[in-house]
């Protein structure tokens, strides 16, 4: 029986036990290859820290596999490997994230300032400083304001539709142009509001336009966010109220949805969140207008990602203060929305008994 | 299946006998209940026929374009959609579209997917909660944020590393690098893997997460290590997952437009190197040459558009099919 | 081959609940010992400890001693992985890697660990469908893949998987709850061949199933929920079932209770 040799070997007492690295090497093995790597850069004279990074997590991979190898085996060094990998991975979608903030901040509190939230850029000239984005804000929260108007109604009744009604042919095509409008990139979306808007209708460029692309890429999100909350509302619940007698209708408003309003309006928000920070329809549709227009029905507005874009290629020094400062300005807004989102997603939570 | 077989035998279902049929069904003869199906019904047909104008709209001032266009849509390496008479093609678009998804993907992916591991297998469950947060919070940041930061804080730090890739792997030709502002379709690339970054990750995630534990434990009872587990009984699991999580990236990635309008310095040229500025997007072209556009520079920018909003269905359906079928799958093992 | 365990002041917890309380029992090699008990009593738990799987579930953590021919399974130094290929288990519900073929799904174990010749895969992969009585029923479809079989065939398949690294134990964890009869037979008939070869123990609800495959009988029980499970008594089949002697055990058996 040659062929069970390695088997009948393998499980001897022995192999229970099995060299293992210290638990300390890892954070070792990490210190050292971060020592190494700020030694190599600097004698190479690199300057970007990322650089340096990316040295240190080369180093800390290979040097793990090797010492792993030497006292664990192949098997547990293909593991350790896997497993430091997988790490680097973590820490390298981090990096930007915590790069981005970082610098947004740093950058944009230098002009931030009540005056640049409460004053309009008017007539500062680009390469000026002053200035700021009350006229953006205003537009940017109308241009949302009205496309939640239009997206929430019809984002809600077709989520009712799909899970208190749907079956067959047309629920089918709802749900999967549903899925497919997800991935409607924003500018085709505004290219469409502009062909039929006003190239074809002949109206100018205004808030409202913009508001209408961007309640397109919002309908799909509040629709499947609301989906995804009536179907985690029990169908006892709904059992119990139609055999008390109640219409379907009504059990849908008083029961279903007060049940998953929690996890609706969290999906909202997310949505707002999302559109809030369009930049390309905007620019098709709202055009640009550094003073204040409070009537989105008529002429081009301001618009926050809009300014932005409008004060980083106007390209000097002011401009780009004036320019993170409004993304500040717009991070704030979109990470309050998500944090209040989330708030009230973990406070009105179904309890699904779980 | 009841589904299925209704369908089968009534090939042509006319609306108003589904309408009947629900009716009896579910019971909704009064009023309000016919009321409120209607107004819920009536959203969905809404949507669709967002869609079908969508495309309907844009075919039309397409058509438009293209009817004076005198160069070739598909092949012309020229954008003087303003001149008379106009000439346009899209293939500087289309060759720098592809490319920077491509680019985006290829180093997304592998990223993505250790993501989405180390959520659901290797990070302890303290850890794994705030982590899927933060790349929720990476998902949330405008693309027009991501665009500044690209420009002023990313691109700076590219040049070492660029000069280095010329150095290792210029003789390829693709790594080429004269020096400059790095704002090229690598750079456009690295940051829309940043931004599809999420979107994968969390698609991803969902799909090891719903990994059966009972394939997991039939792995470890074997003497498999972590990893082992992994490749033999979740990875198999979730490659259709990683495939339309990929996808549902691209659709991302050939979309983006003010990130990389706002990165690229835009040539209408095709370079063979990546790390030469230069280049071009649908999307980025689009915002670029809107301002300066006459009426048909306009309709010829919708008619690239066009092309994209195509591009994006066909990788978008793909990888919804792809998901559907994996559901249906699955559902029938359940 | 098989080998003897012997548990002493063993018990185990889900984070802060204590699921088994100090227990304490040999189970002799080449024999079948059979865990009876009602649900919750921690019988499951207790045999995932044997091959260091209950630490898998997240909060999950033993103290004791668990020793397989005297060498401890808990000490330091000792591979959880190393164990597991030693003390194999298969499990409530028959589960084959489903993108894997039947021949895959038998090998996969071997491929972990080293290199064979093919035709050294082959020779194994048949004897232990062989010695799962499996091998008749699917020699001439290897390479279809394991899912298509029936239950009683998958759970065989996962025994023969479970066999082809040649393990010191057999832990079985109630393998034929989701089976027919008839495969639940066949299963049974196999576990009497297999003690021939390796130490077995087994979990199951089923006291018939108890009586008419184990040689050993442990039951267990808890005082309450909510309370860990404890080891009640352990002997000879025959004595447990005819003559027990702490009076919880009669009164189990006899079906006034669980």
């Amino acid at each position: 029986m040659s062929t069970t040799a390695p088997t009948a070997q393998a499980v001897t007492p022995d192999t229970l036990h099995a060299a293992r690295l210290p638990r300390w090497t890892s954070p070792l093995v990490a210190i050292g290859s971060a020592a190494a790597a700020v030694g190599i850069g600097l004698a190479a004279g690199l300057h970007s820290r990322v650089q340096w990074g990316l040295i240190a997590a080369v180093l800390f991979v290979i040097a793990s596999y090797v010492l792993a190898t030497a006292v664990e085996g192949r098997r547990q060094a293909k593991d350790r490997f896997a497993t430091s990998m997988i790490w680097v991975t973590f820490l390298l979608a981090v990096i930007p994230l915590a790069s981005l903030i970082w610098e947004t901040v740093e950058r944009g509190s230098k002009v931030f300032s009540p005056y640049f939230l409460s004053h309009s850029m008017g007539v500062v000239a680009d390469q000026d400083p002053g200035g700021g984005i009350n006229h953006a804000i205003i537009g940017t929260l109308q241009q949302v304001a009205l496309a939640s108007l239009i997206a929430v109604p019809i984002g809600l009744l077709t989520a009712i539709y799909l899970v208190e009604y749907g079956r067959g042919k047309l629920a089918k095509a709802v749900t999967f142009f549903v899925d497919v409008m997800t991935g409607i990139p924003s500018i085709v979306a505004g290219l469409f509001v502009l062909s039929f808007w006003i190239l074809i209708l002949g109206f100018d460029f205004s808030g409202w336009a913009g508001a209408m692309a961007l309640s397109i890429l919002m309908m799909p999100v509040v629709v499947r966010s609301t989906e995804e909350m009536l179907k985690l509302v029990p169908n006892e619940l709904r059992e119990a109220s139609l055999a008390l007698g109640v219409p379907k209708w009504r059990t849908i408003l008083k029961v279903v949805l007060p049940t998953a309003i929690g996890g609706i309006t969290t999906g909202v928000m997310l949505a707002v969140a999302r559109i809030a920070g369009e930049t390309a329809p905007v620019l098709l549709l709202v055009w640009v207008n550094p003073f204040i227009n409070t009537n989105p029905f008529d002429g081009a507005q301001g618009s926050l990602p809009l300014y932005i874009y409008q004060q980083y290629a106007a390209g000097s020094e002011a401009s780009y203060d004036r320019a993170w400062a409004a993304a500040l300005a717009l991070i704030g807004f979109i990470m309050i929305l998500n944090l209040v989102a989330r708030g009230i997603a973990r406070w009105k939570a179904p309890k699904t008994g779980r | 299946m009841d589904i299925a077989t209704q369908t089968e035998t009534a090939p042509p279902p006319p609306p108003p006998a589904t309408t009947e049929q629900q009716r009896a069904s579910r019971g909704a003869t009064r009023p309000g209940d016919r009321i409120f199906l209607g107004l819920s019904r009536g959203s969905g047909i809404v949507l669709l026929v967002i869609m079908a104008a969508i495309a309907a709209f844009l075919t039309y001032r397409a058509a438009l374009a293209l009817s004076d266009n005198t160069g070739n849509f598909l092949t012309t390496f020229e954008w003087d959609a303003n001149a008379i008479p106009p000439k346009f093609g899209i293939a500087v678009l289309a060759f720098g579209t592809v490319v920077s998804s491509i680019i985006a993907l290829v180093i997304a992916v592998p990223v993505a997917v250790g993501i989405a591991l180390f959520i659901s297998h290797y990070a302890p469950r303290k850890l794994a909660v705030p982590i899927a947060y933060v790349i929720d919070l990476l998902a949330a940041v405008p693309s027009i944020v991501y665009g500044l930061w690209g420009a002023l804080v990313v691109a700076p730090n590219l040049t070492g590393f660029y000069s280095w890739l010329d150095t290792v792997l210029g003789w390829t030709g693709i790594f080429e690098y004269q020096g400059g502002a790095p704002r090229s379709l690598m750079t456009v690339g690295i940051l829309l893997a940043i931004m599809i970054l999420p979107i994968i990750t969390n698609v991803s995630r969902e799909v090891f997460l719903q990994a059966p534990k009972m394939h997991e434990e039939a792995a470890l009872a074997l003497g498999a290590t972590r990893w082992e587990v992994i490749r033999m009984s979740v990875l198999p699991f979730g490659r259709s997952g990683i495939i339309s999580a990929s996808m549902l990236g691209l659709g991302r990635a050939l979309g983006e437009t003010i990130a990389v309008a706002t990165v690229l310095s835009p040539t209408f040229l095709i370079s063979a190197s990546l790390l030469d500025p230069g280049g071009g997007t649908f999307a980025q072209n689009i915002a670029s040459k809107f301002n300066e556009a006459s009426e048909y520079g306009r309709d010829a920018l919708i008619a690239s558009g066009l092309v994209l909003f195509l591009i994006t269905l066909l990788v978008n359906g793909a990888a919804r099919m792809i998901i559907a079928r994996r559901k249906e799958y699955s559902g029938a093992n359940a | 081959m098989a080998k003897r365990i012997d548990v002493s002041g063993l018990s185990a917890y889900y984070g802060s609940h204590k699921a088994i309380d100090d227990i304490s029992m040999t189970v002799e090699p080449r024999s079948v010992t059979a865990f009876i008990g009602p649900s919750g009593c921690g019988k499951s738990t207790f045999l995932r400890t044997l091959n260091r799987m209950h630490e898998v579930t997240p909060g999950g953590r033993v103290e004791g001693k668990v020793l397989l021919d005297g060498d401890d399974l808990y000490a330091s130094g000792i591979d959880p992985v190393n164990v597991r290929r030693t003390v194999g288990m298969v499990f409530q519900r028959p589960n084959p890697f489903p993108t894997m073929s039947i021949f895959d799904n038998v090998a996969a174990g071997l491929r972990l660990n080293g290199s064979y010749k093919k035709s050294e895969l082959n020779e194994i992969v048949e004897k232990s469908l062989k010695g799962a009585n499996l091998w008749n029923e699917v020699k001439d479809r290897l390479n279809k893949p394991g899912s298509g079989l029936s239950g009683g065939q998958q759970q065989r398949l996962c025994i023969a998987r479970a066999i082809a690294v040649e393990p010191q134990v057999l832990l079985m964890d109630e393998p034929c709850s989701a089976l027919d009869p008839i495969s639940t037979l066949a299963i049974e008939d196999l576990i009497g061949e297999l003690k021939e070869r390796f130490t077995i123990v087994i979990v199951t609800h089923n006291m018939q199933q108890a009586a008419r495959v184990s040689d050993r009988t442990a039951f267990f029980n808890l005082a309450a929920v909510g309370q860990p499970g404890k080891l009640i008594e352990i002997d000879e089949t025959e004595r447990i079932f005819s003559n027990p002697s702490v009076q919880a055990t009669e009164d189990y058996i006899s079906g006034r209770f669980g």
